[in-house]
């Protein structure tokens, strides 16, 4: 078996279709990338048929968004489906281009929400979270809390 | 557009029915308000049912091979939460429209013990990002709605908690509910946390319900009834672009468009309501429909509740029935119930519960995703 054929069996994948995942992985970053309204300037996570705002078909603009953001709102998830950790505080971020996310934040107490946590500032990260029916690892994004913010 | 009233009301008690099938329970439901009516299904000339489990499997004709198969049109409707209410809806149009004069709309859903945790169909589950990029879980996304309201008023989770304590309050007048157990505030806070702020006593029950309306025209309500309740606006909305809403719920926006659309429809205003039934799928999502139904100003609601004014008795009666947290949420029949009940408060019919001298009451509901109606009922 030649190296090609390994690397082509198993595959680095996104858990959600706008993370994207360069080649060289993990040596360059994975990023989120969104799609920019041409019409109203309205950004939208990954691909769009149509703008949902203006009803515009396009031109969209693929664009790259920060790994930065800040907490809008949250809640704690304590009861969740079988298999997962819980307690999480499972947030909305806002983003700088306009546009949010949903996500897990880390390296806050889930015992102790506050709303203290409005506006704090979160940085991406990425992490294997699992491995898929045919055997590639999945690739989630997770925030967690920018130190001393 | 012609006037429509509700001639008969009928809903099953709310709870688990391991023993009888969905076509049961929504037959039982179905009768119960033909005769309420005084009709039987020969005068009934279309026939809608909301169901949303078996959305696929034609359950309005399946009632009426139950009930009396007369070969009139069915329509089966689907709008989540909002199932019911929608049938309810276009059993209204179809009669407003002067199409037919005599329409029977029915919700009804069978969900055992199954909790609204969703699934993940066929997809490999190896993708779902419950847990791991946030939630769309329903305690977490309502739960999120409430954050949303104390990051903008200051309003605190004790605040969310008394909605919790007044709805079970109520519930314990109320025979068609699911539980009717009082639940004293510090039960409610120290109760295990489902999704923060909302915990066990904050969440509705899943169960098994049914109910059912008949609606007439003006001239045929005339004819059967002396207590006709008048439908003085029916709205249905979906949501609108907001900036989040792509991936955070907004469940504010489209209830206050369907609010707006209501009282102008119906010439009547917030002011003038003598109850309300809404959708407390959560504590935390009643404190937001406060506002959003304008029964206060911005930023209110938390003072609302501390008040006591949406308790029965109160300025602004809120589910005086005890709510979908006492009532329990079979999401097919849950509309069309919201219904029932305020119409009961009008006929004077709400026993125990009853809001005294009911004129005018609002009936509101939202499926998420979303679809939000709003009626509003007067004598
Ligand atoms: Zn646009």
């Amino acid at each position: 078996m030649t190296q090609e054929q390994v690397a082509t069996e198993k595959k680095i994948k996104p858990l959600v279709p706008f993370l994207k995942i360069p080649d060289k992985y993990p040596d360059e970053p994975a990023y989120l990338w969104g799609s920019k309204c041409k019409s109203c300037g309205t950004v939208y996570l990954g691909s769009r048929i149509a703008c949902a705002k203006c009803a515009s078909t396009g031109p969209f603009e693929e664009v790259r968004l920060s790994d930065e953001g800040e907490i809008y709102v949250f809640s704690v998830v304590h009861q969740t489906v079988p298999g997962l950790e819980a307690p999480y505080v499972a947030a909305i971020i806002d983003l700088a281009e306009g546009v949010a996310v949903r996500a897990n934040v880390y390296g806050l107490d889930p015992l102790n929400p506050s709303p203290q946590w409005f506006g704090k500032k979160v940085k991406m990260y990425t992490e294997k979270i699992r491995v898929d029916r045919e055997g590639n690892d999945v690739i989630a994004a997770k925030f967690k809390v920018v130190d001393g913010k | 557009m012609r006037d429509v009233a509700i001639v008969g009301a009928n809903m099953i008690k709310f709870g688990r029915y391991p023993d009888k099938d969905l076509v049961q329970l929504a037959s039982e439901a179905a009768i119960g308000a033909l005769k309420d009516a005084g009709i039987t299904m020969n005068e009934v000339q279309m026939v809608v049912s909301g169901n949303l489990y078996q959305a696929n499997a034609m359950v309005g004709q399946r009632i009426m091979k139950e009930i009396g198969a007369t070969g009139v049109p069915v329509v089966n409707v689907a709008n989540a939460c909002a199932t019911g209410s929608t049938a309810f809806r276009e059993a209204y149009l179809a009669v407003a429209s002067g199409a037919y004069d005599i329409a029977l709309a029915i919700g009804s859903e069978q969900m055992g013990k199954m909790g609204l945790l969703t699934g993940f169909g066929d997809r490999d589950p190896s993708y779902s990002s419950e847990g791991v990029m946030g939630t769309g879980l329903m305690p977490g996304v309502f739960g999120q709605t409430g954050v949303e309201h104390m990051r903008k008023y200051g309003t605190t989770a004790e605040q969310f908690a008394k909605i919790a304590v007044k709805n079970h309050k109520h519930s314990v007048h109320n025979p068609y509910a699911q539980y009717q157990v009082e639940t004293p505030l510090e039960d409610v806070i120290n109760a295990r946390v489902i999704a923060w702020p909302n915990t066990l006593y904050m969440c509705c029950p899943t169960g098994d319900g049914a109910a059912a309306a008949v609606l007439m025209s003006a001239e045929k309500a005339r004819q059967y009834t002396k207590q006709p309740v008048w439908v003085a606006a029916s709205v249905l909305t979906s949501d609108p672009w907001t900036q989040r809403n792509p991936i955070m719920f907004d469940v504010n926006t489209l209830t206050r468009n369907a609010a707006e659309e209501a009282y102008e429809k119906a010439g009547i205003g917030p002011e003038d309501l003598s109850m309300v039934e809404l959708h407390d799928c959560f504590a935390t999502a009643e404190l937001v429909h406060y506002e959003n139904l304008m029964l206060c100003g911005e930023g209110e609601a938390g003072r609302l509740i501390d008040e006591g004014e949406t308790y029965v008795g109160g300025r602004i009666p809120v589910n005086a029935s005890g709510g979908l947290l006492s009532k329990g949420h079979p999401l097919g029949a849950t509309g069309v119930a919201n219904i029932v009940e305020v119409a009961w408060h009008l006929r004077g019919q709400a026993g125990g519960r009853q809001v005294e001298g009911a004129k005018v009451g609002l009936a509101h509901v939202i499926g998420l995703g979303s679809a939000c109606t709003i009626h509003i009922l007067k004598k």
